[in-house]
């Protein structure tokens, strides 16, 4: 086990170097010198001066790829060039709001997903599988786009079942207040592609030994599935919505936008808008590195479970 | 008069493959709408259909046909303005200025009278929903084909070379796709639509192919890996085929029903990033229509209960790639050869 952890980490730390060797080109030399953009910005030239020695444009490329990692080390992107925040209190506040959204919404699509599929699995080759399966294709056909404005417009703006966007100071207020319709949506969207991805990993279980083992020794239909095929197939799920986690703490922007949400993934969109370099590069880099820990928690997990899985 | 001739040698895998879809009655339903839509986007390129989409054909927010026209709203835009052409002589030093530009203004033939109802409706200037749709439909079928036709490209170079070289080449390049990995996918492709800072056609496509080759490279290795040893390629090396040759002459048409499926695959990924992108205005440029774009404009024009932007956009996406994926997913079994 030891030597697997260690021969993992291995192949983690080049892949971590190599992120941070994408995120250096290509901010630092596709995107150049940011005086350009800076200007645009800023009036005052004293502060632009600031930005380059900081960024240490005017220096050799290893000079600045040094000084990229002593900021992703310490943290310290310095400030946001639109606002003059710190990037790290920048992502401070934000990760609560996210996290407030991100976390109900992943737990009840994953719940919600595992019933249907399971449902669906059990009627495999049916007719109402059929139709399940076209509907997931039809469904996911729909742009992410659609789903939100169409929710936005009939729950909150006709019907005003909930408030159409805002945000609060109080945590159970916001959860129980402003949340809520941003969760629907969110679990509508992943209904569909979610239920399609958990029914191959429950199919690949029914046909196991071991199911026709419990199967032969009198074991109920209802046992059978929501107990043995149910455990085996949910590591897969688990190390699937773990692996999601980061992805989503950036890719929740069009639900954070819609809703007002200040949360990281529509200060994301914010930062791509005012060519706001260090909240971007701040962001991209921790979220890669999020997912990077992520993987290799799960590979270990997997590994801890099942001490068959090999190394590729 | 017609002779059959039976023939006794056994089909390849594409007329196999073919026989099976043309049995598959949703893949063939599929299969005539992407075509459908092919030839409306080929119309639509050649500017045969819809060349005049930004023409303000009906009256603003023109309702659908079947809707019937809107009596209660106003005229929007009045015929001419009411100046009453009085003369107060030496006094006004523009006078003969002015006389001249309202004889000029006379001539001049009446603005096109505007349609009160339009067939799928008009957008907040009276544009053609329709035909907006349409040129939609050009710009996300162009850009998810070709975007999907470069990742596709270098997903199955880099792929066929790790695959077939191994050893350092291959953990150069499994380097190189776990780095792309290790970034989310829609923040990759957002960083560096950050960092280009310019808006268009070209620049979507280019941000899509280059982040979207991951999954091809991991697909096409695996089968590079596998074709390598086998006997057909070393045969082709005994009769002294170069590397390059084995690659793409001998092993690549033996992958390429991989290949297929990851193109297609991608198109419709890729159609749907284009579409986020654009709402978002990273996407294509202004002057350009998106079923992107058509949903930011209705957004604003759903609370005002116009919905026929949106319903237009959103049907017009929902078929083609509801049509796409099922066909995506009927190619892929018609090319499984363990189906046979």
């Amino acid at each position: 086990m030891l030597s697997y952890i260690l021969r993992r980490l291995f192949q983690f730390i080049p892949t971590l170097l190599g992120v941070v060797l994408l995120v250096f080109v290509l901010f630092n030399w596709i995107g150049g010198d940011p005086a350009y953009l800076l200007a645009g910005k800023m009036s005052n030239p004293e502060q632009i001066a600031n930005i380059r020695t900081q960024l240490g444009v005017d220096q050799p490329y290893y000079m600045q790829l040094w000084i990229f990692i002593t900021q992703i080390v310490t943290g310290d992107f310095g400030a946001s060039w639109a606002t003059n925040e710190k990037v790290s209190t920048l992502f401070a506040t934000r990760l609560v709001p996210s996290l407030t959204v991100l976390v109900p919404m992943l737990i009840l699509s994953t719940l919600i997903t595992m019933g249907l599929a399971l449902w669906v699995a059990y009627r495999r080759g049916t007719l109402t599988d059929r139709f399940i399966m076209i509907g997931c294709t039809v469904g996911q056909s729909i742009s992410i786009l659609v789903y939100i404005i169409v929710f936005q417009y009939v729950f909150a703006f006709q019907l005003g079942w909930f408030p159409v966007q805002g945000w609060g100071q109080d945590f159970w207020i916001n959860l129980t207040k402003f949340s809520v319709l941003p969760i629907l949506v969110g679990v509508a969207v992943s209904l569909a592609p979610d239920t399609r991805l958990y029914r191959t990993f429950f199919l690949d279980e029914i046909h196991q030994d071991y199911v026709r083992t419990a199967r032969a020794k009198g074991m109920g239909e209802a046992r059978v599935m929501g107990v043995h095929v149910l455990r085996n197939a949910a590591i897969p799920i688990v190390t699937n919505v773990m692996i999601q986690l980061p992805a989503l703490l950036a890719g929740a922007f069009l639900i954070e936008r819609f809703f007002s949400i200040p949360g990281i993934g529509r200060e994301v969109l914010l930062a791509v808008e005012r060519s706001d370099f260090p909240v971007i590069k701040a962001v991209t880099i921790y979220v890669a590195m999020a997912t990077l820990v992520v993987n290799l928690l799960a590979d270990i997990l997997y590994k801890a479970i099942d001490p068959r899985v090999q190394l590729k | 008069m017609n002779v059959v001739v039976e023939t006794d040698y056994s089909p390849g895998l594409w007329a196999l493959a073919w026989r099976r879809l043309r049995r598959d009655r949703v893949a063939m339903v599929s299969l005539i709408v992407v075509c459908a839509y092919v030839v409306t986007v080929l119309a639509a390129v050649t500017g045969l259909i819809a060349a005049d989409w930004s023409r303000e054909a009906g009256v603003n927010y023109a309702p659908p046909v079947f809707v019937g026209a809107d009596k209660t709203a106003p005229e929007t835009r009045p015929q001419a303005l009411p100046v009453p052409a009085t003369e107060i002589g030496i006094v006004d030093p523009l006078a003969d200025v002015m006389r001249e530009l309202r004889n000029g203004l006379a001539d001049a033939p009446a603005p096109p009278a505007r349609a009160s109802v339009l067939p799928l409706g008009g957008d907040k200037w009276g544009r053609d929903v329709l035909k907006k749709a349409v040129k939609g439909t050009e710009t996300s079928l162009v850009v998810g084909l070709v975007a999907a036709l470069l990742a596709v490209f270098i997903g199955t170079v880099l792929g066929a070379y790790a695959g077939y070289y191994g050893g350092r080449m291959d953990d150069f390049l499994n380097w190189l796709y776990s780095v792309f990995t290790a970034i989310p996918y829609l923040l990759l492709v957002l960083a560096i639509a950050a960092v280009l800072n310019q808006k268009g056609t070209l620049t979507v496509i280019i941000i899509l192919g280059l982040t979207g080759w991951t999954g091809i490279f991991r697909l096409v290795r695996a089968e590079y890996l596998k074709h390598r040893t086998r006997e057909y390629v070393l045969a082709a090396d005994a009769i002294g085929a170069s590397n390059a040759r084995r690659m793409f002459a001998h092993i690549f048409p033996n992958v390429s029903h991989v290949v297929l499926v990851q193109l297609s695959l991608h198109v419709v990924l890729f159609i749907k990033s284009e579409v986020i992108l654009s709402f978002l205005g990273f996407g294509v440029g202004v002057d350009t229509v998106s079923w992107g774009s058509m949903l930011n404009e209705s957004q604003a024009e759903l609370i005002l209960g116009k919905w026929w932007q949106l319903a237009a956009a959103t049907v017009a996406m929902a078929v083609l790639v509801t049509a796409f994926s099922l066909f995506t997913d009927a190619l892929r079994d018609a090319l499984d050869p363990k189906l046979k």
